[in-house]
């Protein structure tokens, strides 16, 4: 089976084919972008630092190494839970054009949509595989909103073959962490009343 | 050895150890990891499990941590009431996290809360958290060290059931935070079980059981066949790595219990990631140390 690779700027047309499952690859710009940069576009009215309108975000909070002269090293790099940003999601996709966003976890109805009607993917990336992701960031291209301190800076990198990524939501509105949820929440029920027969211990 | 030697190296004993900490896993993790991964069969799965043992190879090769939430730092101790160093240890375990901030190098994770800024330095007020056990009579040091992660903090979840409830009461909360905070902190998770009564003691010994190892059981027989039972109940939910389906949920389950008020139930659940980044080492009177979490430790 050949890579899927994705090159940013991406379109609509790239996304098209991928559904929620597939594992992906990316070529190009990735920034990291996470709670206080989704907060203080969507509810403080700021505008991004980043032109990221056919690009894509990481919910990341990196380990960085300082060079000197304006130039950084990623250390170590992983995705952060996605979930937290899900109350700002659907109206961020629209406001930046973004089509990939890359985190941990899945997200909610929100998302979903806002991947569906503006054309975007939200994608998991292994969680703690921080020195794997490094290793896939050939430079590090710039560094906004410093003043968050190093987990919240916008960093802007130059990935290759960044990945796997693994689509959990498509924009077919397709979302498989949902989807998952539902498994899981009836072979749970299932378990707790297997337990249940077992540790009546108040009698 | 002079009093301030002493000290010094004590730090940078301790700043080393939780810097090295980052970068490879203890040794019952990795054993368990490697077990759960070679039992798993779909394309999702295997590649989630190659991704995570290449990362930690990575790790080890770069000297890097091989997550980049490095987590925000706890100390569990035991201290002997006649270790000399007691009365320091306060400031030698800040200094030693600062230490560790700079050489391994750790995120800055600690934010001073209401004045919202990062120190940037991974110590603020309660932070490094130190957790005491005085042990009368001994003059040994004994330091459960862990990388508290926002992800495997976010599960966290302690409340008071009535005793009507009972065990299938607890059984229930437990169950319920895997399928729902669970699932995001990257599974397969170590999960810690508090009962006592109130959510202090519950939340405190919830922690206290992700500090065991993996494998060991609760002395109470009935404890202990109830970390079975949410073991097998947890593992049929079929989580997966990083909870996108699998043949398996949890590294373990691991219960701690105290005495309850007979009105009460105080329980607790505390997950560890994958990547469960916990140090045991132990200090004699004279700062000989010795590591049972990791071998072939370097520093």
């Amino acid at each position: 089976m050949t890579k899927k690779i994705l090159t940013t700027p991406i379109t609509a047309e790239d996304l098209a084919d991928i559904h929620a499952g597939d594992i992906i690859y990316l070529n190009g710009y990735i920034t990291t972008c996470r709670d206080v940069a989704h907060r203080r576009l969507i509810e403080e009215g700021r505008e991004l630092p980043v032109d990221i309108k056919g690009g894509a975000i990481m919910h990341a909070g990196p380990i960085i190494r300082a060079l000197g002269e304006d130039q950084y090293e990623m250390v170590s790099v992983g995705p952060t839970t996605s979930m937290r940003m899900e109350k700002f999601e659907k109206e961020f996709i629209k406001e930046t054009g973004v089509k990939l966003i890359v985190g941990k976890g899945g997200m909610g109805a929100g998302t979903m949509e806002g991947c569906r009607d503006y054309k975007a993917i939200h994608t998991v990336f292994p969680a703690g595989c921080a020195v794997v992701a490094a290793t896939c960031v050939e430079k590090i291209e710039s560094a906004n909103w410093k003043d968050l301190g190093m987990p919240e800076t916008l960093w802007t990198c130059k990935v290759k073959e960044f990945g796997p990524l693994i689509v959990s939501i498509d924009t077919h509105g397709r979302n498989l962490f949902e989807e998952n949820k539902v498994i899981f929440n009836e072979k749970k029920e299932a378990a707790i009343a297997e337990i249940c027969k077992h540790v009546s211990f108040i009698k | 050895m002079m009093k301030e030697e002493a000290v010094r190296r004590l730090t940078d004993t301790i700043a080393k150890f939780v810097a090295y900490t980052g970068k490879r896993l203890p040794d019952d993790v990795r054993k368990k990891l490697d077990e759960l991964g070679a039992q798993e069969d779909t394309p999702l799965a295997k590649i989630i499990y190659e991704a995570m043992f290449k990362n930690q190879e990575l790790a080890v090769a770069l000297n890097r941590p091989s997550c980049q939430d490095t987590g925000a730092i706890q100390f569990f101790l035991r201290c002997g009431a006649s270790f000399p160093y007691i009365g320091e240890l306060p400031s030698i375990l800040r200094e030693a996290v600062i230490q560790a901030t700079q050489e391994a190098p750790l995120r800055h994770n600690s934010v001073e809360t209401f004045d919202e800024y990062n120190t940037g330095k991974n110590i603020g007020k309660g932070v490094p958290s130190i957790f005491w056990d005085i042990v009368p009579e001994n003059d040994e040091l004994e330091i459960h060290t862990y990388m508290a992660g926002g992800g495997c903090s976010l599960p966290g979840k302690a409340m008071v059931l009535m005793p009507g409830e009972g065990y299938e009461g607890v059984t229930r909360f437990v169950m319920d935070v895997m399928t729902s905070y669970g699932l995001n902190a990257c599974p397969p998770l170590l999960v810690g079980v508090g009962i006592g009564t109130s959510v202090e003691t519950a939340a405190l010994l919830s922690k206290q059981a992700l500090m065991r190892p993996i494998g060991s059981h609760n002395p109470n027989e009935r404890a202990a066949s109830m970390e079975k039972l949410l073991e097998d109940g947890i593992n049929k939910i079929g989580l997966g790595p990083q909870g996108l389906t699998g043949k398996n949920s949890v590294l373990g389950v691991h219960i701690e219990n105290a005495a309850r008020h007979p009105s009460v139930i105080g329980v607790a659940v505390n997950v560890g990631c994958w990547s469960h980044r916990r140090g045991h080492i132990i200090f004699d009177k004279e700062l000989q140390y010795k590591i049972d979490s990791h071998t072939e430790v370097e520093f």
